[in-house]
């Protein structure tokens, strides 16, 4: 062991889950803080309302604690929390819109026209340009102005960092499927954000 | 020869670099002849490097207090999460 290594590795999920199964409140809690924050942002990112993903937030840890003997540990313990967090996010919103049809499925298709307008290349890098607040500020707009599915296979394949098997497995579509709808989310929010971000003055040659 | 549709149906793979070599290098080839693929691969890319490692706000501190005590009331409350004996 080196000097700089800490001397208390945290422990593994496996290890909490275990823990956590044989009734030990403590090592479920560390689960919980340990995803709480990235489990709000999806539920908020679904339901577009902060109320609704609060409760959200409650259910999907009052669920996972309920049927924590269930989890077999074939996939990765955050991967089954998505998929709860998914589920009652989208039920959430189907109650919200009573009556208006909110799935993962396909909506009827854009058109490439939708996702090819804005063809500009960008000011070098928006990082600088824009304070973090900002930046984030147009990055959040950008995502909930896409379909709940295309949000949602975006952020948990781009941002939260997802393997594709693991979104397709949370979101309980095919691998292909995943494929396809991060494609199209990726051209919209490319399309979006070059509006925002695109190099001032090359509207100029717009019209050539 | 591959179409700008085509090339764009490759992106995630491109992207990805999960292209098998011989369509890497027809990608290549399109992207570096076409001004509107290359845009377009370049700004996509972009995309996701921006919004890459984002992390996430912590949660408002209300928002945690009650998330943890409704979580404590449900622990206490004796249904624990192991299987019934």
């Amino acid at each position: 062991m080196t000097p700089t290594q800490p001397r208390t590795v945290p422990a593994g999920d496996d290890d909490l889950v275990r823990r956590a199964k044989a009734g030990d409140s403590a090592a479920f809690s560390e689960l919980v803080q340990r995803y709480n924050r990235r489990i709000f942002r999806l539920t908020k990112h679904i339901t577009q309302n902060q109320e609704d993903a609060e409760d959200v937030l409650q259910e999907v840890f009052m669920k996972a604690y309920t049927h924590l003997s269930t989890f077999e540990g074939n996939s990765k313990f955050y991967t089954w929390l998505v998929r709860i967090a998914v589920n009652e996010s989208l039920m959430k919103l189907r109650k919200r819109k009573s009556g208006k049809q909110v799935s993962l499925d396909e909506p009827v298709s854009t058109g490439d026209e939708e996702i090819m307008r804005e063809i500009a290349v960008w000011e070098s890098t928006p990082e600088q340009k824009y304070s973090q607040t900002e930046l984030r500020g147009i990055l959040d707009e950008a995502v909930q102005s896409l379909e709940p599915i295309y949000r949602t296979v975006f952020l948990l394949r781009d941002v939260d960092e997802l393997s594709t098997e693991e979104a397709a497995e949370s979101l309980g579509l095919t691998v292909p499927a995943v494929k396809s709808r991060l494609l199209r989310a990726r051209l919209q929010l490319r399309e979006k954000l070059t509006r925002v971000f695109k190099r001032k003055g090359d509207d100029l040659f717009a019209f050539l | 020869m591959l179409s700008c549709r085509d090339v764009l149906g490759w992106l995630n793979e491109y992207l990805e670099e999960t292209a098998d070599l011989e369509t890497r290098r027809h990608l290549e080839a399109h992207v570096n002849a076409c001004p509107n693929c290359w845009v377009i691969f370049d700004t996509t890319k972009k995309t996701i490097q921006v919004y890459k490692g984002m992390e996430p706000l912590a949660l408002p501190e209300d928002v945690e207090l009650r998330l943890m005590a409704v979580l404590r009331r449900r622990m206490e409350s004796g249904g624990s999460a192991a299987p019934p004996a």
